[in-house]
């Protein structure tokens, strides 16, 4: 067949591709491949199925790589920050803010209490609007085409209250080693707090129209089921790892920015329609997730010291001493870690950043086996994976 | 640089718009008034030449201009079906081209006609030029024998809803052979599928259908609008209200079915649009591609139609008869379609197939038989 | 039994309550901004949560150089991440009469290369900052799209070299198609 001989030019030598010698009688090789509706991003699925059961499913990832840690050794320390934005461009707050706190700690730098409030209300804020890119393209995926522009209708609100901050609406380059870049403008603390307002009614909605949806949580709550013990062999975090029941969040067990006086609490997967740990208990944990973040943003409105620069604790030049330093929160789609070895000079010896889709993809074949074809599309879309993050 | 509209562009719109919106109220203004106009020409032929003649050029007559309606109908559907999603999404739709987009589907259809004709390598090209053919024809030769009027049906067949089920079912041959001869395993899946799913749901809709015939006592269209001639009060007034709720739940399943027939969403695995970007017709371009869509609003139109006519009076109305009046009921219920379309997620295929097999063939059958027992009951 | 009929009243009861969220919203007006630059220039942003006129002020889109503040200290070629900036500076002759940027400071070097490649750009404002005079901006322009990539480099200097060799060479941008 034609498509076979392409793709044996391409890759000659991939032993990790299916080979088609192996198969068995019936089985076929399906390819997912990189341009997909579904995919979330250009991942390739290798199936091997019978029927439509799916006997084995490899990923190949690779195609966004961009040399994101090859860049950062050339780049002074202030300038990999708006690479990270572009490592999980749809949650950018969160990406800077661990390199930031990475950076801080390897310099010993303190940042101030208004510094630390910005950055919660905006990492918050970017938890929102990552969770409603992922609710509505998983709705999507499923088929309900409405709750993807509903959730797009209240996201423009929140990119909108972005780029009124800092100037852009998805890439932001806000936090900066010592600070951040931008105070808030007069009227701001307002007009969040009329979106807080407008959104909650919206989350009520989406449970109406998606999420006690039976054909949906027909769809979604017998699938992809990780039990809790594979996912903490996988060291899988963030949603994927509360879906299966277990309350681990890094902002409490390693707290950041002053998160230990916030009053919130940690969603975890009940198991109300189905086994513990499907696609659906780790889908309706990021919307609790999203009513817990309008909790700790208005406390965090609340709070928010009057006074404080926030470029007091920026350093002119970022020259740390030589040493490492290893740093962690909790991003929208898991534990973010980066890990920068500095030689003493003004550009970093090493950044490497630990990615939490990655870990995620890892455990992709273990749930695949024996589900239908329909159900691998529910399933990449409840890891909710972002391939800038994956590929780097 | 800003982006200017081409001045081209706005005047072409500015002088067609008008022109398709009058068209659309000339079309209404000629189906209110279609009786008479059915009756001048049929007298007018009458006396102009022999009978047989006559009844060959009203026959003729009657197929031009059904012809020409299922024609027409696809290009109002999609502009439709376009507002309508995008006001349930809090959107626009189209705006540009024409007023409010009236002429998108204009658009869309050149553009179509003048994409390249691509036969992928591989492909079984005799079946893959005739599966576009069988579609549309299941979809298009059903509206032979509905009724959009006294008497103004192009063929009055006593075995009207058999030839209905018997001609849509060829459409899922036409799928099924669209999936096969694209030498694709995306459109193979999206073909074995959509035959599982059709095969399986003809049976509801064959018992529905039979629940109402028992009720009428015969398969003529004609017979069972006049088995609805009092409109919503009366002995014979629509057949939904009857039989204590049990007509209604007919109704209910036979929506659904038709909604399966037709691969519509909440049913759309076939062309799961997410999943096997666009299943059986992902090889398909151009007119054969316009073919498969034209046939699924004409299927669309043909299956609120027939839910029209066997469970709302057909073109019997609550106070005035005519074909406006089916034409609204056949309208509103298309937008159900699409309203469902816009609310539901999808089912997956097993999950489709149990819906049928455990839940609606079971409720139908006690269906049938409490109908039938009222119905002996009621002698 | 009982889980089959509870099975069906939650199908009908879910999908009904969809169904009314959906006819809910085809009443609510439409959010959608169309963009009708030609017509009616200033309706283009009606932001739904931001006071109107506020959001431009600090949008991160076009760079722009005020020529004449310019102090040549390399400050924002050196802090450019991607490297889109190419500045070539000479001293001053000392006879020249002293020009000075509009808030005081001597300029002391001759900016003969300020060019900004606008497709290298990352937009990441980070050339702002280190700016004494803040004579580069990010401006909230966004209608700049040019038909072949030579167009996207910038070219501020006004001053000609007096030594032609000290130039420095941009990189090429590629042609389209090359």
């Amino acid at each position: 067949m034609t498509t076979a001989r392409v793709y044996k030019d391409l890759e000659p030598d991939s032993a990790y591709a299916f080979k088609p010698e192996d198969l068995e009688d019936d089985e076929m090789i399906l390819n997912m491949g990189p341009q997909h509706p579904s995919t979330h991003g250009v991942l390739r699925i290798e199936l091997k199925t019978d029927g439509e059961i799916v006997k084995d499913a490899r990923p190949h990832i690779g195609y966004l790589h961009r040399n994101f840690e090859k860049h950062a050794e050339n780049i002074d320390y202030q300038g990999v920050i708006p690479f990270t934005d572009r490592m999980d461009y749809v949650g950018s707050m969160a990406n800077s803010l661990t390199y930031a706190m990475t950076v801080e700690k390897l310099m010993a730098i303190e940042v101030g209490e208004r510094v630390k409030s910005l950055r919660v209300l905006v990492s918050e804020l970017q938890r929102i609007a990552s969770h409603l890119l992922a609710i509505g393209t998983y709705g999507l995926d499923i088929g309900a085409f409405t709750p993807f522009l509903h959730c797009f209708r209240e996201r423009e609100k929140i990119l909108d209250l972005f780029e009124w901050l800092c100037g852009a609406r998805l890439l932001y380059n806000y936090n900066w080693v010592g600070g951040v870049s931008h105070d808030l403008p007069e009227g701001w603390t307002d007009k969040a707090r009329q979106f807080l307002g407008e959104f909650s009614p919206v989350i009520e909605e989406l449970d109406d129209l998606l999420s006690l949806n039976k054909i949906f949580t027909d769809r979604t709550a017998t699938v992809g089921i990780i039990s809790p013990e594979l996912a903490v062999a996988y060291a899988l975090s963030g949603p994927n790892l509360r879906g299966s029941g277990i309350k681990w969040d890094v902002r409490r067990e390693a707290p950041y920015c002053g998160y230990e006086k916030y009053d919130f609490e940690i969603p975890v997967g009940q198991g109300r329609y189905g086994p513990i740990g499907s696609c659906w208990d780790r889908y309706y944990v990021r919307v609790e997730e999203m009513r817990q973040s309008v909790r700790i943003l208005h406390q965090a409105l609340d709070k928010l010291p009057a006074e404080g620069d926030v470029h007091e604790k920026v350093p002119k030049r970022v020259k740390p001493n030589p040493g490492e330093a290893y740093a962690r929160t909790e991003t929208p789609r898991g534990e973010l870690a980066f890990y920068i070895v500095s030689d003493g000079g003004l550009i970093p010896y090493r950044v490497k950043g630990r990615s939490p889709c990655f870990v995620a993809m890892g455990l992709f074949h273990e749930i695949a086996r024996g589900e239908m074809i329909a159900d691998i599309i529910a399933i990449i879309g409840s890891l909710d994976i972002v391939l800038g993050e994956i590929d780097r | 640089m800003a982006m200017k509209r081409p001045a081209l562009e706005a005047k072409i719109s500015n002088f067609l718009s008008p022109l398709v919106i009058a068209g659309a109220g000339g079309f209404l203004v000629v189906i209110a008034i279609l009786p008479k106009i059915a009756e001048m020409i049929r007298t007018e032929l009458q006396s102009a030449l022999s009978p047989t003649w006559a009844s060959v050029v009203n026959i003729a007559l009657g197929v031009g201009a059904t012809v020409f309606l299922v024609a027409q109908l696809p290009i109002f559907l999609i502009w439709f079906e376009r507002k309508v999603a995008a006001h349930v999404q809090d959107r626009l739709g189209p705006m540009r081209v024409g007023w409010h987009g009236v002429l998108q589907s204009f658009a869309d259809g050149i553009k179509l006609l003048f994409k390249e004709d691509i036969i992928p390598e591989g492909a079984d090209r005799p079946l893959f030029r005739i599966a576009p053919v069988l579609v549309i024809m299941g979809a298009f030769a059903a509206f032979a024998v509905i009724p959009w009027g006294h008497g103004l049906v192009i063929s009055d067949l006593n075995i009207g809803l058999l030839y209905i089920v018997a001609i849509t079912s060829l459409g899922s041959i036409g799928i099924l052979m669209a999936g096969w001869a694209s030498n694709n395993k995306y459109s193979l899946y999206g073909g074995m599928r959509s035959a599982a799913q059709l095969v399986a749901y003809e049976i509801p809709t064959a018992l529905v259908i039979l629940v109402m015939v028992i009720q009428v006592g015969s398969l003529n269209l004609q017979d069972v609008i006049a088995a609805q001639s009092d409109g919503l009060l009366g002995p014979n007034r629509w057949f939904v209200t009857r039989m204590y709720g049990l007509n209604l739940i007919a109704f209910v399943i036979f929506f659904i079915c038709g909604l399966a027939e037709t691969n519509r969403n909440p049913f759309d695995i076939p062309e799961a649009e997410s999943e096997l970007v666009a299943g059986f017709h992902t090889e398909y371009s151009g007119m054969r591609f316009a073919f498969f869509f034209l046939a699924e609003y004409g299927a669309m139109w043909l299956v609120a139609g027939v839910a029209a006519i066997l469970f709302l009076g057909g073109f019997v109305g609550p106070y005035f008869s005519g074909p406006l009046v089916f034409f609204l009921k056949t309208l509103f219920l298309v937008f159900v379609q699409m309203w469902l379309r816009w609310t539901l997620p999808r089912l997956r295929v097993d999950q489709l197939l149990a819906l049928c097999w455990k839940y609606l063939i079971p409720i139908t059958l006690a269906v049938l038989v409490a109908v039938a027992g009222l119905s002996v009951q009621a002698g | 039994m009982k889980e089959y009929l509870a099975g069906i009243w939650v199908s009908i009861s879910t999908i009904a309550i969809g169904m009314g969220v959906t006819l809910r919203h085809l009443f609510v007006p439409s959010v959608t901004q169309q963009y009708l630059a030609d017509e009616n220039p200033e309706a283009r942003w009606k932001s739904q949560i931001v006071p109107e006129g506020q959001l431009n002020e600090r949008s991160r889109m076009r760079l722009h150089v005020k020529i004449e503040d310019c102090i040549g200290c390399k400050q924002c070629e050196k802090a450019c991440p991607v490297d889109c900036i190419y500045i070539t500076t000479e001293k001053r002759e000392k006879d020249e009469a002293p020009i000075f940027a509009s808030d005081g400071t001597a300029i002391k070097q001759r900016v003969v290369q300020f060019d900004i490649d606008m497709s290298l750009c990352c937009y990441c404002q980070l050339c702002v900052y280190p700016c004494p005079t803040v004579c580069i901006l990010m401006t909230p322009e966004f209608e700049f799209a040019e038909t072949s990539k030579e167009n996207f480099l910038y070219r501020f200097a006004k001053e000609k070299p007096l030594q032609p060799p000290a130039e420095k060479k941009p990189q090429e941008p590629v042609a389209a198609g090359a």
